[in-house]
């Protein structure tokens, strides 16, 4: 079973009408994965037994003809925490961390009947944007093997294109879910801050932190936020208002929308021409579909960059300090005091990208350059933010491209920390202001995917998802199947 | 601004994390050009704006203050590498009295 072929609303009819079995759409999972893995490595850690064991119960208790996700597989992002399932972020420090409980989204599926079938790879504590940064293996491209998947949920992305799995999970801090839809030509989105909860997220930066799907169609995506989404009492932050069926009106189409396009997004930022034209395409396809598209300006753009790398780094400095060497997680053979304890378990226990991080939240946040760093990047946050509230007065969504290339090969930034930095330009305004940007894919430039991002107010998900569906529902850009050149 | 590799060597006790000399050049080097990068915003005019230090709504959560079951002791022990009598072992040692321990 090739999982391209079908939407989550396909699979589930044929499970409702017996035309295939949640032991089987498994079986298929891992079919899918023997076959591809080899090349693509998306997968850390596989479930097997046990997700059989849950698709079995599933069939013999029958599918829920009311709830769509009912025995469908997924795969989890490897900073999720799931119960009894090894979950490492992809770190040397958590290499043999079994979590003693779910996250809230893992806890949110299952009850929706999806059916988790591994942990999927990502740059370490989700800091990069390749999957390079992972401390134990390397994810290509599907659409091209020497190419990246994106990162940080690089894993996600890629079975997801692969069709390994018809869905994953992901998250994203700075762009770690849209960039990885982009280059690999899947459909992801970044909710709203607090829209779905983040307990069981292993933290990184968490003002910024988000959790979301990746999948083949907008539909799909939106089936699995109805599923993920809602207040936690273990997550403070969440939104405490209430939670629309994001599929309801998918289908009234773009009539007389007003799409807002930042003039800053398309500026140079050494982007590929092909992909500001695929962009730019869509937008006129917009118009023709009864959209109206008008230029905004975005006018401290520039400042989305520094302003996150040092509040993001310095959460990051913060949250990483839980790693002692101590109560859980990597402990050095060589020490000789309790200082050796934390200073030897974190050095070793850390990949190099998480130690820079650390290092320069730590110097963000230090007596002396707190004011001109620190506090001065959360200055720049309010003036980001509100940015998009007044672009938002006037317009329903903006729409830009999500990256300013397509995937660039595996190897071509990694030994360059700040150009793989100032490659976010597009996506870290966004997890700056809390608001919620879906990915999905708009054309080729070069062979490979080119993602549009979609911008909305927040809280307003449903109608990014409205808009992205009218666009894929006139283009077949989503129906494109992954090449798999390249290779070694 | 440029920083000098001490001030790189003092983050890095800040931040518990030692490297090698040789790690250290590179280390200061990159973290130049990253510098150069965030002086951007020395160039921003955020007088009389506050900052925005969290996610999207700002409020207090407040529940009842009753008592719940937590995460079983034993379970949480699982993933601690040496352990006796609910109390986590850590190797025996003689502080040397300069680490700061």
């Amino acid at each position: 079973m090739d999982f391209l072929d079908y939407t989550l609303e396909e699979l589930h009819n044929m499970l409702v009408n017996k035309k295939t079995t949640a032991v089987e759409l498994m079986e298929a999972v891992y079919e899918n994965i023997e076959k591809t893995d080899g090349q693509v490595g998306a997968f850390l850690e596989l479930s097997k037994d046990e997700a059989l064991r849950a698709a079995k119960e599933a069939d013999e208790k029958g599918i829920d003809p009311n709830n769509v996700l009912s025995g469908l597989p997924i795969g989890i992002k490897d900073n999720i925490v799931t119960k009894g399932v090894k979950t490492t972020a992809a770190s040397k420090m958590l290499e043999d961390f079994i979590p003693t409980y779910d996250a809230t989204v893992v806890e949110k599926l299952r009850e929706a009947g999806m059916i988790s079938v591994g942990k999927l790879n990502m740059d370490e504590f989700a800091m990069g944007g390749s999957t390079e940064n992972s401390a134990f293996k390397l994810t290509r491209n599907p659409w091209h093997l020497n190419k990246v998947p994106g990162g940080s949920s690089g894993g996600s992305a890629a079975a997801v294109a692969a069709g390994q799995v018809p869905v994953s999970l992901g998250s994203d801090t700075g762009g770690s879910i849209r960039q990885p839809a982009a280059f690999t030509g899947t459909v992801g989105l970044k909710p709203t801050y607090g829209r779905v909860s983040r307990y069981g997220l292993i933290a990184f930066g968490s003002s910024l932190d988000t959790i979301g799907p990746f999948t083949r169609t907008v539909k799909d995506n939106a089936l699995v936020m109805n599923a993920i989404s809602g207040p936690d009492k273990r997550d403070s932050t969440t939104y405490k208002g209430e939670v629309p069926d994001f599929t309801e009106g998918i289908e009234e189409g773009v009539k007389g929308l007003r799409i807002g396009v930042p003039e800053e997004y398309f500026q140079e930022h050494g982007e590929e021409q092909g992909v500001a034209d695929a962009v730019k395409e869509a937008l006129e396809l917009y118009k023709e579909l009864g959209a109206e598209v008008v230029p905004v300006h975005l006018p401290h753009t520039d400042y989305g960059i520094p302003a996150y790398y040092i509040i993001a780094s310095s959460e990051a400095a913060s949250n990483l300090q839980r790693f002692d060497g101590i109560h859980y997680g990597y402990r050095s053979e060589d020490v000789h005091s309790l200082e050796d304890i934390y200073v030897k378990s974190r050095s070793e226990g850390f990949g190099r990208e998480v130690k820079r991080r650390i290092m320069l939240g730590t110097f963000s946040l230090s007596s002396g350059y707190y004011n001109a760093h620190f506090k001065k990047a959360a200055e720049a946050r309010t003036l980001i933010r509100k940015d998009f509230d007044g672009v938002f007065e006037d317009v329903d969504i903006l729409i830009s491209p999500t990256t300013t290339t397509t995937a660039y090969d595996i190897g071509g930034k990694i030994e360059d920390p700040l150009a793989m930095y100032l490659s976010d330009v597009l996506t870290v305004p966004i997890n700056l202001a809390g608001i919620p940007a879906l990915s999905i894919p708009c054309g080729f430039s070069n062979g490979l995917p080119v993602g549009m991002q979609l911008i909305g107010k927040a809280f307003d998900e449903k109608t990014l998802y409205r808009a992205a569906y009218a666009y894929e529902q006139a283009t077949d850009y989503h129906k494109q199947k992954p090449t798999f050149k390249g290779g070694e | 601004m440029t920083i000098k590799e001490e001030l790189v060597v003092h983050v890095a006790k800040l931040a518990k994390l030692e490297f090698e000399d040789e790690e250290i050049h590179g280390f200061t080097e990159e973290f130049n050009n990253i510098l150069d990068m965030v002086e951007r915003l020395t160039g921003l005019d955020t007088e009389g704006i506050p900052g925005t230090y969290h996610g999207l709504i700002q409020e207090n959560v407040w529940r009842e203050d009753v008592s719940e079951k937590g995460t079983d002791r034993d379970e949480l022990m699982k993933n601690v590498i040496n352990h006796k009598d609910g109390f986590i072992e850590v190797p025996a040692m003689f502080d040397d009295g300069e680490s700061g321990a």
